[in-house]
């Protein structure tokens, strides 16, 4: 005989058991972390230039870079990204043409980053002669994470109630009116969200970095965007492979300081989510 | 009761795609008088009135033959800006819809969109609507609140009154109490009765007796065909169609 409380338990077993298997190698990441990154991180390894080849001071050039790059990603992608987005859900003729970009965009996210950075390579540092600079890597980023933008970008405009849309033609806005201030306040959380995935794609990714701004070690900071930088994924990259000797301890401190750089450039776009999800609710 | 025409249509045809979904319909809207559509569900009601606003220019695909105008002037002539005429010409919707914005905010979009930005004519027009709408007294202390706070009655003369607030001549109304309980529906019928003294009134409704309560004049729709169109009183004491008849009757629909 079947019986529903134990077909409850077993389906509630398995969900949570799921629940678990996701959970946990992310769990274990973020404590082998800091576990063994916590013990090196000190004022002065935040604030330091890197010493001794790399094996000791701290990695400030590296962290500010990586600011530099992300800031530099988000600038030039979310505008394009949203106007793209606006004009493919709110303007764009359903036709052959449209329909054909919007799958390419949705594409266009699942390129290996390695190509992105060969092709800012192509594009930016060589063509456009900026060189390997913060500019040509910032360029290249933001290329690579404008898919995930205006993907994010599209769900959210799309999901502002038509209703919404109606009653503000039906008061005499224009179209471009409604969209200003009827969809875009009601789609701000959605793309906010798109922008917190960009963002921290933008900051872990070392190949689109690789050829485009990274510099191996630069004991200083870039005094413009058309300097070389260090960048925090590329830095871990070579003290895990290219130099001999580096402490386990200043390795897992560099990713512990990745990881938290990331957080809190998340927590920042969460925190502004988060109020516009209060005020808007339907 | 005025005899001057507001608002015409003139052998109206409209399309979907290639779905007829209104067939030849002419019909006149008197000023200062509230006209009443019914017929079942799917027979045109909504797409008519639509017209009359020219909100089914949204949906694409779609085709009109036929006329319609405004104090004689054809709406969907080159010259007509849709914008200009929905200034003149506002609805409330079936479901009540406020923005998610204060009671106030709500109110006062119609004249932002409108470039009126005086900061004291603003308000006063708020206040104005609000009361034209009988909402006046249940909201004067909370106008900075989130208009979705409100019940679905309060929500729906919110509508209203945000629609007041851009100075239409006619208003259309459709379905507005499909969502509401008996005591909101009756105050928002009061206020349609009170409404008509300023404005030209067009309401869609498959309730007949709301029909026979608050319209001068009715008009009974049936698979996009105009059946039968005249004083309320007539159409329902006296059905000139058999088909008239059947509907008001309860036979079918
Ligand atoms: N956006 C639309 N696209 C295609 N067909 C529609 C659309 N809106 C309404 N129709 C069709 O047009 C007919 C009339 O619909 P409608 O005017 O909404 O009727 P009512 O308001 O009287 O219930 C129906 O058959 C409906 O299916
Ligand atoms: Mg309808």
């Amino acid at each position: 005989m079947r019986n529903p409380q134990r077909t409850e338990k077993i389906a509630f077993f398995f969900l949570f058991l799921a629940t678990l298997v996701i959970a946990l190698p992310v769990g274990l990441v973020v404590i082998i972390i800091i576990s063994k990154g916590l013990p090196a991180i000190n004022w002065q390894f935040l604030s330091d230039i890197p010493r001794q080849g790399m094996r000791s001071g701290g990695i400030f050039p590296a962290i500010m870079g990586t600011v530099y790059l992300v800031t530099g990603a988000i600038i030039f992608a979310l505008p394009i990204g949203l106007l793209a987005a606006v004009y493919l859900s709110e303007y764009a003729k359903d036709n052959l043409l449209t329909r054909v970009i919007k799958l390419a965009i949705v594409n266009l996210a699942g390129v290996p980053s390695v190509v992105y950075g060969l092709f800012g390579l192509a594009l930016f540092v060589v063509f456009f002669k900026f060189g390997a600079s913060i500019l040509s890597g910032s360029l290249t980023l933001g290329i690579m994470i404008l898919p995930i933008i205006i993907t994010a970008s599209r769900e959210a405009l799309e999901s502002v109630p038509y209703s919404f849309r109606e009653v503000s033609y039906s008061l005499g806005a224009s179209k471009w009116q409604t969209i200003r201030h009827i969809v875009l306040p009601n789609a701000i959380p959605g793309i906010l969200t798109g922008t917190i995935l960009g963002l921290g794609r933008a900051a872990g990714e070392t190949a689109p970095i690789l050829f485009t701004v990274a510099a191996f070690y630069l004991p200083q900071l870039p005094k413009s965007i058309f300097d070389q930088a260090m960048a925090l994924p590329y830095h871990l990259y070579v003290i895990s492979t290219q130099v001999p000797n580096v402490d386990e301890k200043i390795r897992y401190a560099t990713a512990l300081v990745l990881l938290v750089l990331v957080l809190c450039m998340n927590l920042v776009a969460i925190l502004i989510r988060y109020q516009f999800r209060k005020r808007k609710k339907w | 009761m005025d005899e001057v025409v507001k608002m015409k249509a003139e052998n109206v045809n409209f399309f979907y795609g290639k779905t007829q979904a209104l067939k030849d319909i002419s019909l006149d809207i008197h000023a200062h008088s509230v006209t009443a559509i019914i017929g079942p569900s799917g027979c045109g009601k909504s797409t008519f009135i639509r017209l009359l606003n020219r909100m089914n220019d949204l949906i694409p695909h779609t085709q009109l033959i036929g006329r319609v105008y405004l104090d004689c002037q054809d709406v969907f002539s080159h010259a007509a800006d849709p914008v200009e005429l929905r200034r003149r010409v506002g609805m409330v919707f079936q479901k009540p819809n406020p923005f998610p914005k204060s009671i106030f905010e709500n109110i006062a979009y119609g004249l932002h969109v409108n470039n009126i930005k005086d900061k004291d004519f603003v308000e006063t027009r708020v206040i104005e609507s609000l009361k034209k709408a009988a909402l006046w007294e249940e909201v004067r202390h909370r106008l900075h609140e989130s208009a979705l706070k409100l019940s679905g009655g309060q929500q729906q003369r919110l509508c209203i009154a945000r629609c007041l607030a851009v100075s239409p001549e006619v208003i259309l109304f459709d379905e507005p109490c499909a969502s509401l309980d008996p005591i909101s529906t009756a105050k928002i019928e009061e206020l349609i009765l009170e409404l008509k003294k300023e404005y030209t009134i067009v309401i869609v409704t498959h309730n007949m007796q709301q029909a026979a309560r608050v319209a001068d004049y009715t008009a009974f729709f049936l698979l996009g065909e105009l059946i039968e169109f005249n004083k309320t009183q007539e159409l329902f004491t006296a059905p000139k169609d058999k088909k008239t008849e059947a509907y008001i009757t309860g036979r079918f629909g």
